[in-house]
């Protein structure tokens, strides 16, 4: 690992405001980008105390669902080309949204193409089930998920 | 004197710094009390404590200088003479040198100078040499916090007591307090020195005298502490606020004019500051200084403050753009905030001052002038970039203050800009042409160019609103030779016509809603201008109105045109009212109320009937004339359509009856109740229902339709429920006069009070059962009637409408039991003298209900025992109830009739509503034997060996929720019900341990069910709290009765209702001991709940109910963790959202108590 922070100097947005629902008495609510976004957008940054999305790695436009397939796609950007967070972050996403979401949905998770330098190894790591199971069981990893995932610092 | 040895000890304990406060607190009191009782002389006691005051010790000298000065303190009403005042004041005036005793001079010089004239008082002289004192001596700011204060009070009170003495120490006096109030930071402290200054100020009015030179000083002083920032947190200084703080500085700089050269330009530098506080607070007291620094000084400023007063309400309204929105209907949407607010003010105070400067200045703006010439870039509002809206907006707000100031302001303003915006909409040429017909074919739509129609509606609401204002105030009346007036006349008839016939095309195009919002809002200003001002000629008028009502009746797709239209003609009807000019108002008559009501019988118009209602509605409230004449309208619709249906069997006519009748009861019947003088209506109302209801028997049309009578009974009811008690006695005459005239109904039943039934094998069918359709319209009208009435309404021939109603319950009919209830609950009792005596009172109608025995039996199959007691066997209610007859609909029928009653007992307190819950629970108990009597056992041994049929168990644990809820058809304070506090606790405290007795003893597993269900139905309605205290006992049941409830989707409300209730449990502090009894159950139940599907609240309550759960001790839980893990994973899949979200946190709630992050 190098030594100090990665993105030492990252640029900081503005948090959103949260969009209140208008409530609908009748008919189904299906799952849709903004509900994941809620759920996903207060992960912090495992470098920084800021959320992603004030470190805009994530958007609502990342997101993409098919609720009859069962299917979540995020697509999420590194802050910078070499982060070798950008798995770390993958991570949470996606341990975040095993919590979140029931096991028949499929989740996949990538960076955006072109804003990573090893884009194919990192989507290709972050989408395989048995080494995400080893990374979570590695301690020193899964202690740093969930200070991200659990954090009270925001 | 008599106790020296005792006053020795008294100020040897005061002086001794070695003791307690409260030892010393108390020797002071006690040389307090020898003074005040004459014992010593305040000679004696300065004599004798000579010692203390001379010491070269300075603790001793400083304490005993203390007890004179808080003796004196205590001793503020005591005369003394002057020589003793003046030795005193000579004294502590020269300890005021001592700074080691400072303290007690200080208090001493304030108890002296405080006191009041009748008891002795500081000579001038006096004060002169204490003021000199101090301004020699003291150093203010070296002291600390407590004797600064006593410091600040000291000159403070000199200066309000001495004012001549004071001032004549001059530029002493004025260096003295500028230096004594140098750097002071302590809140208190500096409320008390913005004070002085102030006071100060007031000593030397002299513009050339002394004070002028310190000026500079003193402001420069104050502009330190200027915005006043507190630093400290919240919790401290709680006796000093910020406002008060701030409020004192205020009125310090605005004390004198001498001031304005150093704080004017110091507001105006911190106006550009970026903090917010900065800004509202310069704006706060430039508002405040300009009236008292004069016009002329102000003048210097006008032009600096004007540019800056720009600058901060064009950025602050910069900070809070937002989208406008249909919903928001008021101008552009742009949020105000305080800054907003203080600069419109402040922009109308300079305004006031120096208008001509202030109005030149606006004038010539070049920003201003720059939005004008923009103007004609653009055409509907959607074409405006962002920031050219905002700059609209800000000038369109700018104007309006501007305008709506004074009358020569608005004239000023009207002269320069409204020409100018006349010629961009290109009004101005048409108007020399004099044509004051309409143009159709003058195609406004692409030269109407947003940003001067905007600006052209603030201004015109400007001017309508100073008018308005004028008049209310009825101070300068403005008239009609004013210039603005005169220019608005020559413009008005084109721009009215421009308006309507822009909303005339406006039709066909889509424009902009902020296009429509305002257009509509121009023609509505200029229609309810004054006659005076603005003579609006009749036919122009009407054509306002035709356009209007051509978007009513036409654009109604455009929801927001239709509504902006509508409320555009209640405020003209509104406007009428108050400047009563015959023509308009008849025109408007016409037009308006006439052409909408018109509409109403044919259903041919294409706009919705819902829509008319609604609009005719509104319209309606703009003026009582207008209502008055829109229900008549509608009532001859109601009743036409009503016949309609009923007479000649159209049942066409159903649904907009309905729709009707629902408008009456809905809005209406309300307004009426709100307004509160239109009784005749009602009366009216009632009356002619039953006069139609004869016509309607008479016709032999058969039309069953239970939706349109229960309208009609809703609406009868809710005119009838608003009457007066004379009122309410003519329309029960009428009704009751109908009904007695109906043979079939009310001879019958008072001539033989008894119907055959024959026990065995006779089933009543549904047939003969019911009444003939137009008995039923009599008799559940007349049932609605009683439900109303009054209490001391009186109601003739109580013995036999009893019958009736008892007669027709029993078939079914369940408005009667409810009138029967209600009949109950209003009877007056027995000692009430003044009933006539052919009334019935309680006790009387109490007995004819439950002892009657309507039902004779002819049993021929039965032995002949029973043939010995005369002809039959009377069976009364009660008997019915339990099942003396095998026929289960009138079981039902009775038992649903028994609550309703039992319903107006309870309400009223009655001893008899326990007998009624004893007979629900003898149904409830499927072992009918217990309750069976002789008679019973030796009339029907067959059936009363069998068990009650479910459905009239079920019926009769109902029965109780009818007993406990609220109901919207009767006995409610709509329908004047009596009501005595705190019923329903009584009765849950005494229904709730029978029921849980009968659980317990109860063998039978379906009786034990139907208890569940009882008690559950008792429980939901019951008052939180009471439910609470109980929770220990409750709670088992109330699971119990959890299962039951979401056995039937009918019981998803009252599922719902349970549900919080145990929620309720859950988040009390005294439920927590039954929730840890029982949590096993309350974890097994609520995990069922969370895939209850009939209602969306009771699977997101269930889940909320896990939460607190997962709070129990570890021990308790851990077992059932998996359980509920599993059984919210399966809400993770919830279709509804809420759900969802609920269940993601308890997921968490119930993860956590294992490790940090859930395993599987």
């Amino acid at each position: 690992m190098t030594l100090g922070l990665i993105n030492a100097n990252p640029v900081v947005h503005a948090k959103k405001e949260r969009v209140a629902r208008t409530e609908d008495l009748h008919g189904d609510d299906a799952v849709d980008p903004l509900e994941i976004y809620d759920f996903v957008r207060d992960i912090r940054d495992p470098e920084h105390p800021y959320s992603l999305e004030q470190l805009s790695v994530l958007s609502e436009e990342s997101i993409t669902v098919d609720d009859k397939l069962g299917r979540i796609l995020i697509t999420f950007t590194p802050t910078i080309q070499h982060c070798s967070m950008a798995t770390v972050i993958g991570l949470c996403l996606r341990v975040k949204l095993k919590h979140y979401f029931p096991p028949h949905y499929k989740v996949d998770i990538k960076v955006s193409p072109g804003s990573h330098a090893n884009e194919e190894s990192v989507n290709k790591q972050l989408n395989d089930k048995e080494r995400v199971a080893a990374a979570l069981e590695n301690p020193n990893l899964r202690q740093l998920v969930d200070e991200c995932l659990y954090s009270n610092e925001l | 004197m008599a106790v020296p040895s005792e006053l020795a000890q008294h100020i040897e304990s005061y002086v001794d710094t070695s003791r307690s406060p409260t030892q010393q607190a108390t020797s002071l009191d006690a040389v307090i009390s020898l003074v005040k009782n004459h014992l010593i002389t305040i000679e004696t006691l300065v004599r004798e404590m000579e010692i203390y005051l001379t010491t070269t010790d300075n603790v001793i000298r400083a304490r005993g200088t203390l007890l004179i000065a808080e003796l004196l303190m205590n001793l503020v009403s005591k005369p003394l003479d002057n020589v003793t005042m003046h030795s005193l004041i000579g004294f502590f005036t020269d300890r005021l040198a001592d700074w080691r005793a400072l303290r007690g001079a200080l208090v001493g010089c304030l108890a002296l100078l405080r006191r009041k004239s009748n008891n002795g008082t500081v000579t001038a002289s006096d004060a002169k040499a204490v003021a000199e004192s101090y301004l020699r001596n003291i150093q203010v700011q070296s002291l600390g916090q407590h004797d600064r204060k006593l410091c600040y009070e000291l000159l403070e009170c000199l200066i309000e007591r001495y004012p001549n003495e004071v001032a004549s120490l001059g530029e002493n006096l004025i260096y003295g307090i500028c230096e004594a109030v140098d750097g002071e930071k302590d809140p208190y402290c500096l409320l008390r020195a913005f004070h002085i200054i102030e006071a100060l100020v007031q000593l030397f009015p002299d513009p050339s005298g002394p004070l002028a030179s310190y000026c500079g000083d003193i402001s420069e002083n104050l502009g330190l502490y200027f915005p006043i920032h507190f630093t400290h947190p919240n919790g401290e200084e709680a006796d000093v606020k910020r406002d008060d703080l701030s409020r004192a500085l205020m009125l310090a700089f605005a004390s004198t004019p001498l001031f304005e050269p150093f704080t004017v330009p110091l507001f105006l530098e911190k106006l550009s500051s970026p903090l917010p506080l900065a800004k509202v607070d310069s704006l706060k007291y430039l508002s405040y200084c300009a009236p008292n620094y004069g016009a002329d000084r102000m003048a210097k400023h006008a032009g600096a403050i004007w540019i800056s007063l720009k600058n901060a309400i064009s950025t602050s309204m910069l900070e809070s753009a937002k989208s406008f929105t249909s919903q928001s209907l008021n101008g552009l949407g742009f949020e105000e905030n305080e800054i907003t607010t203080e600069a419109f003010m402040l922009l109308k105070t300079v305004l006031m001052q120096n208008s001509d400067l202030l109005s030149s200045l606006i004038m010539d703006d070049e920003d201003i002038s720059t939005t004008f010439n923009n103007m004609t870039s653009y055409g509907s509002y959607s074409d405006i970039p962002l920031q050219g809206k905002q700059r609209l907006h800000v000038v369109g707000r700018i104007l309006y203050i501007t305008t709506k100031t004074n009358i020569a302001c608005c004239n000023r303003f009207f002269e320069s800009f409204f020409p100018r915006l006349m010629d961009i909409l290109e009004i101005s040429k048409r108007n020399s042409s004099g044509g004051c017909f309409l143009d159709e074919n003058y195609s406004l739509a692409n030269k109407f160019h947003f940003g001067a129609v905007y600006l052209c509606v603030e201004l015109l609401s400007a001017y309508r609103d100073l008018i308005m204002e004028s008049r209310v105030t009825a101070t300068d009346s403005i008239h009609a030779k004013e210039a603005c007036c005169c220019m608005l006349q020559r413009f008005s008839l084109s721009l009215i016509n421009a308006f309507c016939s822009t909303l005339r095309t406006g039709c066909n195009k889509v424009s902009d809603d902020v296009d429509i919002y305002f257009r509509v809002k121009g023609l509505q200003i200029l229609a309810t201008f004054p006659e005076d001002l603005l003579p609006i000629s009749g036919s122009i008028f009407e054509n306002i109105l035709r356009t209007f009502m051509s978007i009513i009746l036409v654009d109604f797709n455009h929801i927001l045109l239709w509504k902006l239209a509508l409320r555009a003609l209640v405020h003209i009807g509104t406007f009428i009212d108050t400047c009563s000019r015959s023509e308009k108002a008849s025109s408007f008559m016409a037009i308006v109320v006439e052409k909408i009501l018109s509409l109403v019988p044919f259903d041919e118009s294409t706009l919705p009937f819902s829509l008319k209602l609604e609009a005719i509605f509104e319209i309606g409230t703009s003026r009582q004339s207008h209502m008055l004449k829109i229900i008549r309208g509608l009532e001859e619709s109601v009743f036409a359509s009503l016949s309609d249906v009923y007479v000649h069997g159209n049942l066409r006519s159903v649904d907009m009856a309905i729709q009707l009748l629902e408008c009456f009861s809905n809005k209406i019947f309300p307004w009426i109740h709100g307004t509160g003088d239109l009784e005749e209506v009602l009366l009216r109302f009632a009356i002619n229902v039953w006069n139609h209801v004869k016509s309607w028997t008479a016709s032999d049309v058969q039309v069953q339709e239970k939706g349109l009578l229960d309208a009609t009974m809703m609406a009868t009811k809710l005119a009838v429920g608003s009457c007066s008690e004379e009122s309410q006695n003519i329309i029960i005459q009428k009704a009751y006069s109908v009904l007695s005239s109906n043979t079939s109904l009310i001879v019958k039943e008072s001539t033989t009070t008894s119907i055959p039934v024959h026990p065995e094998g006779l089933q009543l069918t549904r047939q003969t059962d019911k009444f003939s359709h137009k008995d039923e319209c009599i008799l559940l009208l007349f049932a609605s009637i009683i439900i109303a009435a009054r209490p001391k309404t009186h109601i003739p021939n109580v013995r036999e409408i009893l019958h009736l109603f008892i007669a027709s319950f029993l078939k079914g009919y369940v408005s009667s039991a409810q009138a029967l209830g209600s009949m109950i609950n209003k009877l007056g009792l027995k000692s009430n003298g003044t009933e006539i005596s052919s009334d019935c009172a309680l006790e009387e109608a109490i007995y004819i209900i439950f002892n009657t025995k309507p039902w004779n039996s002819y049993n021929n199959s039965v032995s002949g025992q029973c043939e010995a007691t005369s002809n039959g066997i009377e069976i009364g209610l009660s008997d019915l109830c339990v099942g003396y007859v095998n026929n289960r609909l009138l079981q039902v029928n009775a038992i649903v009739g028994l609550a309703w009653i039992g319903k107006g007992l309870l309400l009223r307190g009655h001893e008899k509503v326990k007998d009624v819950t004893m007979i629900l629970l003898q149904c409830l108990l499927s072992d009918g034997s217990t309750g069976a009597s002789k008679l019973k056992q030796s009339l029907l041994e067959k059936t009363c060996e069998q068990d009650l049929h479910p459905s009239v168990m079920k019926s009769a644990a109902d029965a109780f929720h009818i007993l406990m809820s609220d109901s919207d058809d009767c006995l409610n304070q709509k329908f004047h019900a009596i009501i005595r506090p705190l019923y329903k606790q009584r009765f849950f405290s005494t229904v709730m341990p029978i029921l849980l007795s009968l659980v317990v003893k109860s063998d039978s597993s379906f009786s034990r069910y139907m208890l569940y269900r009882a008690s559950a139905l008792v429980i939901l309605d019951a008052p939180l709290i009471v439910v609470v205290s109980e929770a220990k006992k409750i709670t088992p049941i109330l699971l119990e009765g959890l299962s039951v409830l979401s056995e039937d989707i009918v019981d998803k409300e009252k599922l719902y209702a349970l549900l919080l209730v145990l929620s309720g449990i859950l988040t009390d502090k005294n439920g927590q001991e039954a929730i840890m009894e029982n949590a096993h159950i309350i974890i097994n139940r609520l995990t069922d709940l969370i895939s209850y599907p009939h209602k969306m609240l009771v699977r997101e309550t269930a889940i909320q109910c896990l939460v607190p759960m997962s709070k129990l001790p570890y021990t308790m839980i851990y077992p059932m963790r998996t359980q509920v893990l599993q059984a919210i994973s399966k809400a993770l899949d919830d279709p509804r959202r809420a759900v969802r979200q609920e269940a993601v946190r308890c997921r968490q709630a119930w993860a956590s108590i294992a490790s940090r992050s859930p395993h599987f």
